[in-house]
């Protein structure tokens, strides 16, 4: 009986489905906006990357709220992992190979990832993916060295000075130009390193609030693992 | 356009894989990989910037979390 009502609301949301779909017109753009992003959107933002300058400037209030989400989730991870560190516990260490092929591609992999986020306007990537691959070279750390630990009180402290520049630029564009998160800097010159304003700066602090927030939630885990 | 359908038909397995696998490390490995190939497809249709966050993210970091809590619970599905 169940799966008979079942298969029923099926039938009826893809009818729904179907019959809302079937208004668009196949192939075609009904949104004027997309088209604009891409004639204007590197004359209006300076951003050499079109991707970035959507992220950051023009839906960059989403962005903060994307942040936000991201926030949480470390958050409530945190309070449900929390417990004391019992320091009794011996930690085994790893081989002398392994060691030192983590301590060789550690710096590696977060020069990597400060080179994305940090030419996230010029080259594809930014904020959320350098400070992914940041947070995997932690994960490398986490794996291949157990007994060196990270500080979660200066991972918090990072996090929370990322979150709060963000904000801060926000204002200051509210301040400066009239609307929250404006470019209120000069553009500079056009694909250079140091163009589009607040842009890049932005960027950075996402980086690193993303980084510090994943490697908080994996360190996290690799706590509760021991 | 081949290598295309290709990548595609593998995600396909890979998908069905994770489903299928009753020892859940396989079917993490089996979603990782779906993860990989998308990342593929992604930046082969010019959109690098969601390639790179499909495969830092979907492929490395959730793989790992998984692998992490499967550890930590039970590894097979009875």
């Amino acid at each position: 009986m169940r799966k008979v009502i079942g298969i029923i609301f099926l039938g009826v949301i893809i009818w729904g489905l179907v019959l809302s779909l079937s208004q668009v017109p196949f192939g075609k753009d009904k949104m004027e906006v997309g088209r604009r992003y891409l004639k204007r959107g590197t004359e209006e933002t300076g951003a050499a990357n079109i991707v970035t300058s959507v992220v950051v400037t023009y839906r960059g209030f989403d962005t903060l709220g994307e942040v936000t989400v991201l926030f949480i989730a470390a958050l409530g991870l945190g309070a449900v992992l929390y417990t004391r560190r019992r320091s009794s516990e011996r930690i085994e260490p790893s081989s002398l190979v392994l060691r030192t092929g983590c301590r060789f591609l550690f710096p590696l992999i977060l020069l990597f990832g400060t080179y994305i986020f940090v030419h996230g306007h010029l080259t594809p990537g930014g904020g959320f993916q350098g400070g992914a691959i940041i947070a995997s070279g932690f994960l490398l750390i986490y794996l291949g060295c157990p007994e060196r630990r990270t500080q979660e009180l200066r991972l918090g402290a990072t996090e929370s000075l990322g979150g709060l520049a963000f904000v801060v630029f926000g204002l200051l564009g509210l301040a400066v130009g009239g609307y929250f998160l404006t470019n209120f800097l000069p553009k500079g010159t056009f694909n250079s390193l140091i163009s589009a304003g607040v842009i890049p700066l932005i960027y950075v602090a996402i980086g690193f609030k993303v980084g510090s927030e994943l490697a908080g939630i994996m360190g996290n885990l690799m706590e509760r693992t021991k | 356009m081949i290598f295309v359908a290709l990548l595609v038909l593998l995600m396909f397995v890979g998908a069905v894989a994770a489903g299928a696998f009753r020892d859940l490390i396989n079917a993490v490995i089996a979603s990782a990989l779906v993860s990989f190939t998308a990342a593929i497809l992604f930046y082969f249709l010019q959109a690098p910037d969601v390639a790179m966050a499909e495969a830092s993210i979907g492929a490395a970091l959730t793989t790992a979390i998984f692998v992490v809590a499967i550890r930590r619970t039970r590894r097979y599905e009875e």
